[in-house]
């Protein structure tokens, strides 16, 4: 008999990674996606309990040996609060989705090619799992290009809705290619210095050099890392693949994306910015955190006047959603536990508020059949229960008081004054009066302006779509008011990560 | 006993309505304001719920501040007679909306903390730019939009100064920096403003905020923009609260801060001016929203206790005559389907009880004795005369003069009377004939039995144990009448010259045929001129600017910035950022 129990870890990986080949041989109709779905809903549940087990433990982390070999030599899964918190956004986003994704997916895909979608969307998400639970840092290389390979196939499985999908994917394969090749190379560079691949075993030996601030070679792996890193999670400006792949990519796969993908990218971050090279290094040795609040700052600003200037509404998220990633980058750079805190409610709340939000969009173009701001003329009227939570995701993208957005919000302003970098939280204030004007434009179209053309023949979304989107959109207006649970657990992860421990 | 904020009655009340539907949601609009009454006058006197928020903050969600009893009464009447007159009309978002507003401002009242504050205070920014959206028209949605943007903007600037305060306040170690007693600024706090750090801008950050709620100029045009455009019973409602729980947060906060007069009497001239230019009967009313909020300002400055149960008195009062009269011009938009001056009169043969309605309004926007108006105005003139402030006190009484003349005879003068402009409608039906009747009832009634608005005002101490203030003294009432009746005379007389030019310029004619001439250029022109300047600015340069920003034409996307990158630039970008990484690595 296995015991679930003591191997959670793993099986958030194995499992689905399992699931995902066998997807392949479940032939037509109906059953890739209830497999799927199961697959997916029991990984969701093994995270939850690995969540719950973490909590009851009251250890500060999960240690996991594969195949028993010692960590140094082997590979070490490991499970603190952060980490098992994205474990959580993922696997839970990812089962929602999936579970959205049948009618989308059956109207966007031919049906013969239904089995491989769910592999490589199950692939995806074993990927983006595997990354966020190892603590061996060669290991995320694997794990990124197992969810980097199989992002590339699902956004091209576009191509039968708009031909653009296959060059927006190859764009994204160049780039995250060169993305991943970069961090290969930092992790590269930093095993020669410190002859290991665990992450803890990195950061001990790392901090045992004596001229670790003049160390030329850890210097390089860091800049490697860092632009490599920036490329994965589309910090501004090098967020030029998002774009064309969130919007050309098939709907289901655009929530996916964009509620988990970068959000992952970022934890790696905070691994190897936080965990490997430790604060001292990457903040104060290094002054990258300068750079990246530029470029965050230029990306909150930037991304959000392009988003204004979006004719498809789906483009228009994803502009956002660079925006949105400023405001989580330029949480982590201040260093500070209100400003990390932010950051990772941020993750959080931004991966619900995002994720249902495309989701009402591919309820759009299942029933309308685009997703051009003229194709959402009227829509409140036609199809209010959808609008309405893509109104209410808005106004979480926004901030408003009462939205997940506000909180999220509310500790990165926090964390700006906690650094006396009054210049931030004027460029996060008045980011969301940018963000205010393109959720405006979804608004004015949904809501004033008269149907017109294919758009007057649209009715409500079928219930299998609406009660995902209403679940994350549900979710983003509960996490804004009763926010204890996500704000605890961010500012506890928040201190562990300042702490030093990878 | 209740314990929780009696407006959160109204606010998830709103949320049911849709849900309900039919004649079930419309017996609802009128149960719940009730509803929300009863439980504020319920709410035991050392009242005080607290909710844990975000891990380590504690917000108190009930609370009586001094002057939360009169505004929280106030709201709750409000949003009964509101939703009377709304309820036979058939738009399904706006009651709700309005609730929601209205709620969230009874909510604001009650609250203990700053951040609870905030909260409802945005809150009330959402529903409120809903009740506009919900005019359905091309106008209503643009100025929306506006009204959205400046009340967010607003929102943030508020909730900059907090943040900054709350952080001065943690690092002088107070345990508790979120409990209002440490946003209490008045007359101290802006002693000595000498510029240290974060936290001395805080309290200018939340003031600026404030006031733009409260539409001071130059932040005020936000509120002729847009409660025109809202619809009929939509106006009613805007007209009573987003002003009011400035005056009434102001009150909580700022009382005796000096610059407050001046803001005050600034407004009551702006409103005034504007009101006399103006020609669609709903936007007069507006300024003269600007004019009457100013008064309150004007008595929270000068802040001693009687003033500012002045400007809760007067809070209490405007926002029922305002409302009736906006219900009245209302009525006959409703009925008649124009709005301006100069398309309507002579209305009083078939609208007698608008006309009467609208009468009674007009006579106690301009505090007529035995109106609403005079008990509570004349507290604040008065006191301004016992604190030997001659400017305000010469201003205000100007100001005064003013409103009976745009206010309190021009809007039912040109409405009812007038020309005759053929027009014959019926009265409005029946549930706008109650809602304006119950509130001219109450006009009437407050200025004759005072005594119980009296009773809840927020410093019962004022005159030192004696009766809290007399309205009803010979000099009181004399000098009013005077003053009413002279200015009146002089509309009359004038009449000959307004009727040849019935156009928009008449108010110019009228203005420098009466007044001496060198006033209108000396004074009042460099008024207007600025003014209009600012309004030009605020407003048309915003619509400009809002429209460029927000074009998604090819030109914009031709600049460099928004073009697509392609892939060889993209490569060069990476490795610039890498080689930026790696020299800011080796130089320092």
């Amino acid at each position: 008999m296995l015991d679930i129990q003591a191997n959670l870890p793993v099986l958030v990986v194995v499992l689905p990674l399992l699931g995902g080949i066998l997807t392949t041989f479940t032939g037509r109709g109906l059953l890739p996606w209830a497999w799927a779905v199961a697959v997916t809903g029991t990984t969701f549940a093994l995270t939850l309990r690995l969540m719950a087990t973490l909590l009851e433990s009251g250890a500060p982390y999960i240690s996991y040996e594969l195949g028993n070999w010692p960590a140094w030599w082997g590979i070490e899964y490991r499970v603190d609060l952060l980490n098992a918190f994205i474990l959580l956004v993922v696997a839970g986003v990812g089962f929602v989705t999936t579970l959205y994704a049948r009618l989308s997916v059956r109207k966007e895909i031919p049906e013969d090619r239904h089995n491989f979608f769910y592999a490589v969307w199950i692939l995806a998400i074993t990927g983006l799992l595997g990354i966020t639970v190892t603590g061996d840092a060669f290991n995320v290389y694997v794990l990124l290009e197992i969810s980097s390979l199989t992002v590339y196939a699902l956004i091209a499985m576009g191509k039968d809705a708009d031909r653009r999908a296959l060059t927006a994917a190859l764009r994204y394969l160049i780039l995250g290619s060169v993305g991943a090749s970069f961090i290969l190379l930092g992790i590269g560079y930093l095993m020669m210095v410190t002859g290991t691949l665990n992450m803890e075993d990195m950061h001990n030996q790392l901090l045992r050099m004596a001229d670790l601030n003049e160390h030329r070679t850890v210097l390089v792996a860091f800049a490697f890392l860092v632009v490599g890193l920036s490329l994965k999670m589309a910090l501004y400006p090098l967020h030029m693949w998002l774009p064309k792949a969130y919007t050309y990519a098939p709907s289901a796969v655009s929530a996916l994306l964009a509620a988990t993908a970068t959000k992952v990218g970022v934890y790696m971050a905070f691994r190897f910015l936080f965990g490997i090279f430790g604060v001292g290094f990457s903040f104060y040795a290094m002054p990258s955190h300068l750079i990246l609040l530029a470029m965050a700052s230029l990306g909150i600003v930037f991304s959000s006047l392009s988003a204004i200037r979006q004719t498809n509404a789906k483009s228009l998220l994803a502009y956002s959603s660079v925006g949105q990633i400023g405001y989580i980058v330029a949480g982590f750079s201040l260093a500070n536990p209100n400003g990390v805190a932010g950051s990772i409610v941020h993750i959080f709340n931004h991966a619900v508020t995002k994720g249902g939000m495309f989701m009402a969009l591919g309820a759009v173009a299942y029933r309308v059949g685009g997703t051009d701001l003229r194709d959402l003329r009227g829509l409140g009227k036609k199809m209010p229960l959808t609008m309405a939570a893509l109104a209410l995701g808005g106004l979480g993208l926004i901030g408003m008081p009462l939205t997940a957005g506000f909180v999220s919000k509310w500790y990165l302003v926090k964390g700006a004054f906690d650094a006396g970098m009054w210049g931030l939280a004027v460029v996060v204030l008045f980011g969301s009066l940018l963000a205010l004007v393109y959720v405006w434009r979804l608004i004015e179209a949904i809501y004033f302006q008269e149907p017109e053309g294919r758009s007057a023949e649209a009715t409500e979304a079928p219930l299998s779509m609406l009660i995902p989107i209403w679940i994350l959109i549900g979710m983003s207006l509960y996490f804004g008011v009763d926010a204890t649970f996500t704000g605890e657990t961010a500012m506890r992860a928040a201190n562990g990560l300042l702490g030093g421990a990878p | 006993m209740i314990e929780f904020p009696p407006g959160l009655i109204l606010v998830l009340g709103a949320l049911l309505m849709p849900v309900v539907g039919g004649m079930g949601s419309r017996v609802l609009s009128l149960l719940l304001p009730l509803a929300t009454l009863a439980a504020v006058w319920m709410v035991p006197d050392g009242a005080h719920v607290t909710m844990p928020f975000m891990g380590d903050m504690e917000l108190t969600l009930v609370q009586w501040n001094p002057p939360t009893r009169v505004f929280a009464t106030i709201f709750s009447l409000m949003a009964f007679g509101g939703a009377l007159f709304a309820f036979n009309q058939d738009r399904k978002i706006e009651l709700p909306a309005a609730f929601v507003y209205a709620g969230s401002a009874i909510c604001v009242t009650f609250a203990g903390d700053i951040l609870t504050l905030f909260l409802f205070w945005e809150l009330m920014a959402v529903g409120s730019t809903i009740v506009v959206f919900s005019g359905n028209t091309e106008a209503a949605g643009r100025s929306g939009l506006r009204y959205a943007a400046v009340h967010f903007l607003g929102g943030a600037i508020m909730m900059a100064g907090i943040i900054a305060h709350v952080f001065a306040l943690k690092a002088g170690g107070i345990e508790h920096p979120l409990l209002l007693k440490y946003f209490q600024f008045g007359p101290g706090g802006f002693d000595g403003l000498a510029f240290n750090g974060a936290g001395d801008i805080a309290p200018f950050l939340i003031l600026i905020g404030i006031l733009i709620n409260a539409a001071t100029p130059p932040f005020g045009s936000w509120l002729a923009d847009a409660y025109p455009e809202a619809s009929e019973s939509g106006t009613v409602f805007l007209s009573a609260f987003t002003t009011k729980t400035s005056v009434f947060v102001l009150m909580l906060l700022f009382a005796g801060t000096e610059v407050l007069i001046y803001a005050g009497l600034m407004m009551a001239v702006y409103g005034i001016v504007y009101a006399i230019l103006e020609n669609d009967m709903r936007r007069i009313l507006a300024y003269s929203i600007v004019n009457q909020v100013g008064f309150m300002v004007c008595g929270i400055g000068i802040g001693t206790e009687m003033a500012l149960n002045g400007a809760a008195a007067h809070a209490f009062a405007h926002i029922i005559y305002k409302a009736l009269l906006l219900m009245s011009a209302g009525s006959v938009l409703y009925m008649t389907g124009k709005r301006k001056c100069t398309d309507l009169g002579g209305l009083y043969h078939t609208m007698p009880v608008t006309m009467w309605c609208g009468i009674i309004g007009a006579l106690a926007i301009s505090s007529f004795p035995w109106t609403s108006g005079f008990i509570s105005k004349s507290m604040i003139s008065q006191s301004a005369a016992d604190n030997h402030l001659m400017l305000a006190w010469f201003v205000l009484t100007a100001a005064s003069a003013g409103v009976f003349l745009h206010a309190g005879i021009k809007f039912p003068w040109f409405v009812f009377f007038q020309k005759d402009s053929g027009l014959r409608p019926p009265d409005p039906p029946w549930n706008m004939k109650a809602a304006m009747i119950f509130f001219a009832f109450l006009c009437i009634a407050l200025g004759i039995w005072y005594e119980p608005l009296y009773a809840i005002l927020p410093y019962q101490n004022a005159a030192g144990g004696d009766k809290l203030y007399e309205p009803y003294t010979i000099s009181h009432v004399i000098s009013q009448l005077q003053l009413l009746l002279w200015s009146g005379l002089a509309f009359f007389l004038l009449l000959p010259v307004l009727k040849r030019t019935l156009t928009i310029t008449l108010d110019f004619d009228w203005f420098y045929r009466t007044f001496a001439p060198g006033l209108w250029r000396h004074v009042l022109r460099p008024i207007v001129v600025v003014m209009g300047w600012t309004r030009d600015v605020l407003v048309d340069e915003s619509k400009g600017f809002a429209r460029a920003m927000t074009r998604a034409d090819a030109e914009a996307s031709r600049l460099s910035l928004f073009r697509e990158w392609s892939l060889g630039s993209a490569m060069v970008l990476i490795t610039f950022m890498l080689f930026v990484y790696l020299v800011v690595g080796f130089w320092t």
